[in-house]
Parts: C-alpha cells; sequence; structure tokens
C-alpha cells in the first residue's frame, strides 16, 4: 500500500515553554489539496515547516511520504517543493538563473532541467523577464516565479505556505488557475492561508488552526453548513430597533446570534432568518447571504486581535 | 550542545553551493576586478618602496622582501573574510538565501562547508595573483627568492579555510550588520597590524612575541616567509599545524553556530 503523502499524530512543537502546535493529527491524502486556515500566529507555518523538514519534529508522529523526517529529511526534501511564505528568490541571480542553480540542488541533470525550467516560465508566463534580475519583478511576478522554482524537481507533494498574500485579484487568479491546474494532474498540495475564498477555491479539504490547535476539520461545504448555516442574515440597525427582532429568534432550533458592535450576525439553517429579511425588505437594513468560510472562521477563531 | 557533538552531514551539496557562489562571481567580476587588481600595487608602492626607504632591518633584508609573506597572508584573508563574514551574513539573514536552499536535498552542513569552501577559493585565486605580481616584479624588487614559492598557492587552501571559517562563527552570532565593525575592529584589524607581516617578532620583548604566538596570521606568514626564501626550519610543521588544527576547531564551531542559528 502507498503511505500517505503526509500522516501527522500528536505533532507538537515547542519554542521554549511557547507551544505553536499543540498535538495535531491529519492526514492528507494522495493528489487532493489540503488547506490551513488560520489567524497570525496560528502555527501553520511552523507546522508546515516540520513537513518540509527545515525544523525538527518537537514531538509527535509525523510521517511524510511515509518516511521519518527525523532521519530521512534528505530523501522527503528531494520529493516536495515549496513555496516559503516569505521570499526567498535569489537576488544575485537573474530569473532564469535562479531555477538553474536551485535545480542544480536537487541534482536534477541540467539539460533536464533546462527543458523544464523553459516549461514552467512559459507556463508562469515569465518567459520574457527570463534575463531580467529578480529586483526587476513585481511582486505578483516574484510569488510565479517561487511557484515556478518549486517545481523544478517535479515533486510529489507541493507545500504553498501563503501563496498569495500581497498579490493584487488578477495575480491571485491566475495563480490559482495555476494551482488548481497542478493540481488536476494529481499533484498533492498542502496550503496555508489567511484568505477564504482561497480556501474555498483550492482546498478539497481544511483544518481551522487556532493557538496550535485544530477547532475544525472538513471540507468547506461542510465546514460552512455545520459552522456558519447556510444563510446568514445580517442585520444594521440601532439597538431598539433590533431588539424585538432578536426576541423573536431566540429558542428557535439552529438559530445561532452574534453581535458584533453595530452588526448583528444570524446564523441559521432554517427559515425564521429569510422570513425577517423578506418583511423588513430593506438590504441595507437586513441583509441576507449564504453562509462563508469567513463566518465560520471569525465564529470559530474569535473577532479580537490575535497576534 | 548536541549542535557540537553531531558530526557533520555532508554531500554533493556542499559542492552546489559552492557553485552558486562561483556563478554569482562569474557575474559581478567586472564590478570587483580593478580594486583587486590594484590592491597590491599600493601596498607594494607605499609600504615597500615607500616606508621601505627608511627602514633598515638588522638582518639586512630590503622591506619590500620582508614584507611580501605578509601580502601574501593578509589579502587574501581580507578576501576570504569579506566573502564569510558579512557575505554570510547577507545571504543568512538579509536575502533568506540559505533558507532557500535547505529546503532543497542540501543541509545546513552542506551549505557552510559550500561557503567556506568559496571562501577559500577565493582567497587562494587572490594569494596566487599577488604571487604572480610579485613574479613578474622580481628583476628590480627580489621579492621571491627560490621556486618553493609556489607551493604557497596550494598552501593558501588552508588559511583560507580557516579565516572563512572564524568568518562564519562570527556571522553566525551576528544579530545585526552593524556588529560586524566589532569582528573587524577587534579581531581582523589588530591580526592585519599585529600578525607579524609589517615587522619581525623575533626583536620584540618575549611577552609580544608569545602573544604573537595567539594570532593565526603570524603562523601563516612565518610559513610563507620560509617557501618565499627556499629555507626551511622545523618551526614551519609546528606552524602549518597550527594552522590546520585552528581551522579544524573553528569549522568545527561554525557548524555548530550556524546549526544552532538556523535550525530551530
Ligand atoms: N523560531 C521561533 N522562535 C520562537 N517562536 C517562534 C518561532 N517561530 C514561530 N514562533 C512562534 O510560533 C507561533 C506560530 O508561528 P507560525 O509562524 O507558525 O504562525 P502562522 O500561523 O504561520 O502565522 P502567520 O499567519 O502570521 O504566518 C507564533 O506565535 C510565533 O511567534
Ligand atoms: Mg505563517
Amino acid at each position: 500500500m502507498i503511505p500517505p503523502p503526509v500522516e501527522a499524530r500528536g505533532l507538537v512543537k515547542n519554542f521554549g515553554s511557547f507551544r505553536a502546535v499543540d498535538g495535531i493529527s491529519f492526514t492528507v491524502r494522495q493528489g487532493e489539496c489540503f488547506g490551513f486556515l488560520g489567524p497570525n500566529g496560528a502555527g501553520k507555518s511552523t507546522t508546515i515547516r516540520m513537513i518540509c523538514c527545515t525544523s525538527p519534529v518537537g514531538g509527535g508522529e509525523l510521517r511524510v511520504l511515509g518516511l521519518d523526517p527525523r532521519r530521512q529529511s534528505r530523501a522527503i526534501k528531494a520529493r516536495l517543493g515549496i513555496v516559503p511564505q516569505e521570499d526567498s528568490l535569489d537576488p544575485d541571480l537573474p530569473v532564469r538563473q535562479n531555477l538553474e542553480v536551485y535545480a542544480r540542488y536537487y541534482g536534477v541533470p541540467r539539460a533536464i532541467a533546462s527543458e523544464r525550467i523553459s516549461e514552467s516560465l512559459a507556463l508562469f508566463q515569465l518567459t520574457e523577464k527570463a534575463n531580467s534580475p529578480v529586483s526587476d519583478l513585481s511582486g505578483g511576478m516574484k510569488r510565479r516565479l517561487v511557484i515556478a522554482r518549486s517545481l523544478v524537481n517535479q515533486p510529489e507533494i507541493l507545500v504553498l505556505d501563503e501563496p498569495t498574500t500581497g498579490l493584487d485579484p488578477q495575480a491571485r487568479h491566475l495563480v490559482w488557475q495555476k494551482l488548481r491546474m497542478l493540481r488536476a494532474k494529481g499533484v498533492t498540495m498542502l496550503l496555508t492561508t489567511h484568505y477564504m475564498d482561497e480556501a474555498a477555491h483550492l482546498c478539497d479539504r481544511l483544518v481551522i488552526m487556532h493557538r496550535g490547535k485544530f477547532l475544525a476539520e472538513g471540507n468547506p461545504h461542510d465546514l460552512i453548513r455545520d459552522y456558519a448555516g447556510e444563510v446568514v442574515l445580517e442585520l444594521r440597525m440601532g439597538h431598539d430597533d433590533r431588539a424585538p427582532l432578536l426576541g423573536e429568534l431566540t429558542g428557535i432550533d439552529g438559530v445561532a446570534i452574534e453581535e458584533v458592535e453595530d452588526i448583528v450576525y444570524i446564523f441559521e439553517a432554517g427559515d425564521a432568518a429569510r422570513q425577517i429579511a423578506a418583511r423588513i425588505a430593506d438590504p441595507a437594513l437586513a441583509f441576507l447571504r449564504p453562509g462563508n468560510l469567513e463566518d465560520v472562521f471569525l465564529r470559530l477563531t474569535g473577532r479580537g486581535l490575535l497576534d | 550542545m548536541t549542535a557540537i557533538t553531531t558530526r557533520p552531514d555532508l554531500s554533493a551539496g556542499s559542492y552546489r553551493v559552492w557553485q552558486r557562489n562561483r556563478d554569482v562571481q562569474f557575474r559581478l567580476w567586472r564590478t570587483e576586478l580593478i580594486g583587486v587588481v590594484v590592491e597590491p600595487f599600493v601596498v607594494i608602492l607605499a609600504l615597500g618602496l615607500g616606508l621601505g626607504q627608511f627602514v633598515k632591518l638588522s638582518s639586512g633584508e630590503e622591506y619590500v622582501a620582508f614584507l611580501t609573506p605578509g601580502l601574501l597572508a593578509m589579502f587574501p584573508m581580507f578576501a576570504a573574510v569579506f566573502e564569510c563574514a558579512w557575505g554570510s551574513y547577507v545571504r543568512l539573514e538579509m536575502q533568506h538565501t540559505y533558507d532557500a536552499i535547505i529546503a532543497t536535498p542540501v543541509s545546513v552542513d552542506d551549505v557552510i562547508t559550500g561557503e567556506i569552501l568559496w571562501g577559500m577559493t577565493r582567497a587562494t585565486v587572490n594569494a596566487a595573483y599577488i604571487l604572480i605580481v610579485a613574479i613578474v616584479l622580481n628583476p628590480w624588487l627580489h621579492m621571491v627568492e627560490s621556486p618553493w614559492a609556489l607551493a604557497i598557492i596550494p598552501l593558501s587552501f588552508v588559511p583560507g579555510l580557516l579565516f572563512s571559517a572564524i568568518s562564519i562563527c562570527f556571522a553566525s552570532l551576528a544579530r545585526a550588520m552593524s556588529q560586524f565593525s566589532y569582528f573587524f575592529n577587534l579581531v581582523i584589524n589588530p591580526m592585519f597590524w599585529f600578525g607579524g607581516a609589517f615587522f619581525p617578532f623575533d626583536e620584540l620583548p618575549h611577552w609580544a612575541q608569545i602573544l604573537g604566538w595567539f594570532i593565526p596570521l603570524t603562523h601563516v606568514v612565518e610559513l610563507y616567509r620560509g617557501f618565499l626564501k627556499g629555507q626551511f626550519e622545523w618551526s614551519m610543521i609546528g606552524d602549518f599545524a597550527w594552522v590546520a588544527a585552528a581551522t579544524f576547531v573553528f569549522y568545527w564551531l561554525a557548524l555548530a553556530g550556524m546549526r544552532r542559528r538556523m535550525i530551530q
């Protein structure tokens, strides 16, 4: 039997007395895109770094491609592609040579590397920049180049730590499109992100991570159904106006109410919210929309700043 | 503690890190060339001929000839130090080059070993160039007295490794670029002036000679002096052993320091 790409049991990481990853367990399946969604400092990057063998496992069990990161890090790293959170392109080398030198670290023969690099540059629309210094690239181009770089060894698992943070919508969509294409080719992907739409777009399954632990796990659709409800009603009205409506809703099974400053969020699976929205009939006051991952995220991790 | 006791984890990756630096050098050599080319001429003119006119050594030797082993030891030392102190720190901390490399099947030990080998390469190239300059000027200045001097080129590997390793040790401890001024002013600069390159040690008081024994550059200078003259003494084996042993120790410390810094 082929071992799962990544399997963790009770994975732990401490920095001094601070526990950044606190006993998480998960299994990534062959060919899926598995997402880590979580606020700043949740421990996403730390988890990723342990999987990539750039940070030692602090405790618990971790297997990557069936191998042990403690003893077989070189063999694991040879089969991973990594897009780190911080750009680590080599500013001393121009675009194409960045990839050539990187392919050499993997021991990819020159001729094969050259062919792959030409392909990858074309795929990420960087062919014209092949001889430019890295400093001439825009943020979106740099990110694309880092992803292109992560493919030089034809990885079995692609690990992406916030692949689109800081990109404009066009650049993000371009990156997503390429990542979906890679997934369609059967590359297993691990992804961290703060962006709910990114997770919803790309991930087959995801975990919501907070303070080193998982709060929820599942596919985006189930998570929304379980934690946000199918519809969410946002009431934007003064305290006196909203009180009777809230009175109507309290106690109904499956309804959850959250008041945040001047907005009330009503999460609901049934009909009561729909009826209220229909009665008020002014979307500026009562706005009915489908639940989304952002609702799940905010409900599970709270609304305060976390870092 | 484990960082000190672990055996180095090396592979062909060390060579690939060296290749990376070589490739970067091939792109930049034009900008650096002039400085490196002019450097020894300035010193030979200013100190060897200028100051040398006023210096009478008790050995009767010309000052410019006395200075030659120092030149062959010092400039390569600077080449290694610039590459492995500032250069390494920039690649480690500002450019995240090391982070990118250790995400591939190249280990931290490979990275550091490759960097030190590269520092050594630059030192040796520099030593070879200065030796060539000395040989070219030999009909007028008599800086090289024996064909044994050519042995200095392979010999320069060892101090190249040593000064690179010492520099990496410091880079692994540095928390900011500005801290390198401590390294330069407290370690490298005193070594430059007191390393036996500019004045003979054997006429100094005993305590100064003892102090000089602890300076790595002194042993390199003594070793080169013997080869330039083709006069060999037993003490040169001691000098070589001193440098080799120090190289081993600092290499080990450089690995330990960088592992501690990079593996978290
Ligand atoms: N080398 C380190 N030493 C000490 N603490 C660390 C170290 N690396 C990470 N941490 C801490 O561990 C916690 C988790 O960090 P991590 O980078 O994994 O978070 P993250 O989920 O990736 O956050 P972000 O979304 O901001 O990237 C943070 O509180 C961070 O300060
Ligand atoms: Mg992170």
